[in-house]
């Protein structure tokens, strides 16, 4: 495999990344997975252009990204519509499309969700630190050097000739996620919702909340009712793990759901979102509102069964 | 003391707590690095990664590759043998500090909390042989203890935005090292030209759970020809 300069950067946007679906199984040394905000985008990105699902693509956020192609290869952009244009025409998302040297892709703006997912065939070539090539951004590592991508970064892609001839591969129409700008996002108590009086945990899911503008890849902050614990409960708890998902309560009684870069915490946490939910946190924008809804483990794990089956057929249904 | 049986907590449909007690004591997190050794070395199917905490594991896994039952009870099967699990003998790490002036913005602050002189304050600090009770936080971030009960420090009121690397701090009975520049509200009473955490090194952070950390004093010239 050749590593081929592929991709110029002429504007990095708001904050480009480079990320996969994460680094596992370090947590025992403080680092945290990192890796896309919407993995159900970025993973079929990467079937559209013949990668493995968990190889790494470019995570962008609401507008601005601006790539020239140095070399063909072939591309496909997932996730929220950021209006994407190849030489100023709009071009198809959630499908897989030739583009030559020369050619220009912007990212103009968001007309729904947050973040976009950009894969190229060969997948972009940065190395793989603790087993995965996503960026740590509060940490500085993995990624593009380790850090959000800036103007003139050139990315590499293996092989870019390779997949050409996969061009025009296209997601069923009726499987594109809608990102509204209300959402409904599934949670299991716990497992600190025992620390909640019952008025708490009433508030937390009878009312929306709406996301705060400093939210970040960090996590999601939210404004809205204070969700009350009980009174005989010290505000900090003993620190311990956390997973993205993870909804803790300061004492100022405003969630925040915790993302991907984080692994230990000394909040209470009221409840978790469902794994089958997680993608959805990546498409969420300041401003959105969002209400939970708790459900029991069993529907968690069916709904995480009906969205990998849905992923299992839309591979098996590729050629090759 | 309350009961030993291991409390299963929930959080969402892929990971599960595991509380082996209810308090920040030697006890409790030897117990809780049993368990991690005992369910590392196992590499139960499905399990994707341990992250131990001060008194509890978390145990991440794939729900459609292990069920959360058969999780549970394999789980429970190792906490009934924990005492027979051996652990390896602990490193003992130390550590060289500069404390005070630009390098312990907090010292002088700290000192005069307790009414002592800086002096006593770093002696107090360097005193105790410390146990890594977990890495978190940032990458490779230890949390030590116990400082000595004359140390006992609340954090900052206002948190500091950017801690530089390096820079060690305490807050109440804990001590750390803050790894990579990152905000904090830790008291910072010093700095060690130690690098904590390297992303390209294995494992990638200097200390590990159960090991024991001791601090003592260098000058800022001694930290200047520092090695790493």
């Amino acid at each position: 495999m050749a590593d081929v300069n592929a991709l110029q950067v002429l504007s990095p946007g708001i904050q480009s990344t480079v990320q996969d679906l994460g680094r596992h199984g370090y947590g025992r040394y403080g680092v945290a997975p990192s890796g896309a905000l919407d993995g159900f985008a970025l993973r079929i990105a990467n079937l559209l252009v013949g990668n493995r699902e968990d190889e790494a693509g470019l995570e962008t956020t609401l507008m601005g990204l601006t790539l020239q192609a140095l070399t063909d290869m072939l591309v496909a952009v997932t996730g929220a519509n950021l209006q994407l244009r190849l030489n100023g025409k709009p071009l198809q998302m959630w499908c897989s499309h030739i583009i030559c040297k020369g050619d220009v892709l912007t990212f103009s703006g968001a007309a729904s969700g947050f973040r976009a997912y950009l894969s190229v065939g060969g997948g972009i070539g940065v190395p793989r630190i603790m087993g995965s090539k996503s960026t740590n951004l509060p940490s500085c590592f993995g990624g593009l050097h380790g850090r959000a991508l800036q103007k003139d970064d050139i990315l590499a892609v293996a092989d870019p000739g390779e997949n050409l001839s996969l061009a025009e591969r296209c997601l069923p129409p009726d499987w594109i996620p809608a990102y509204p700008a209300r959402w409904t996002l599934r949670v299991l108590w716990g497992p600190q919702d025992h620390h909640f009086s019952a008025e708490g945990r009433q508030t937390f899911c009878s009312h929306a909340y709406m996301l705060s503008p400093d939210s970040d890849r960090t996590g999601i902050r939210l404004q809205g009712p204070a969700v009350h614990s009980r009174t005989d409960i010290a505000e900090s708890i003993i620190s311990e793990g956390v997973v993205a998902g993870a909804i803790q309560v300061p004492g100022d009684g405003q969630p925040i759901i915790i993302l991907g870069e984080t692994v230990t915490g000394g909040y209470r946490k009221i409840a978790t979102v469902i794994s089958a939910d997680l993608p959805l946190l990546g498409q969420m924008k300041p401003g959105d509102a969002v209400q939970f809804k708790a459900i029991l483990p069993a529907e968690a794990t069916d709904a995480l069964r009906r969205q990998e089956e849905r992923i299992e057929g839309f591979k098996k249904s590729l050629p090759g | 003391m309350r009961d030993d049986k291991p409390i299963f907590r929930r959080m969402g449909d892929r990971s599960v707590l595991i509380e082996l007690g209810d308090e920040i004591s030697p006890t409790v997190n030897e117990k809780v690095q049993r368990l991690f050794f005992e369910l590392d070395r196992l590499k139960i199917d499905g399990v994707l990664d341990l992250v131990p905490g001060y008194r509890s594991l978390l145990v991440i896994y794939h729900p459609l590759v292990i069920e959360t039952e058969v999780l549970k009870k394999r789980i429970q099967d190792a906490c009934s043998r924990l005492e027979a699990t051996r652990l390896p003998e602990p490193e003992t790490v130390s550590i060289p500090v500069v404390y005070g002036d630009r390098h312990g913005p907090d010292l002088q602050w700290v000192a005069q909390y307790h009414n002592i002189a800086p002096r006593q304050v770093i002696d107090l600090h360097c005193q105790p042989l410390y146990r890594v009770y977990m890495i978190g936080f940032t990458p490779g971030f230890p949390y030590l203890g116990e400082v000595p009960e004359a140390l006992n420090t609340p954090r900052r009121e206002t948190p500091r935005t950017s801690v530089p690397k390096g820079s060690v701090g305490i807050a109440q009975r804990q001590t750390g090292i803050y790894p990579v520049d990152s905000p904090g509200g830790w008291q910072i009473i010093g700095w060690t030209p130690v690098a904590l955490f390297n992303a390209r090194r294995h494992p990638p952070s200097l200390l590990q759970l159960g090991d024991r950390v001791r601090f003592y004093e260098i000058s800022a010239e001694e930290a200047g020809q520092w090695q790493t």
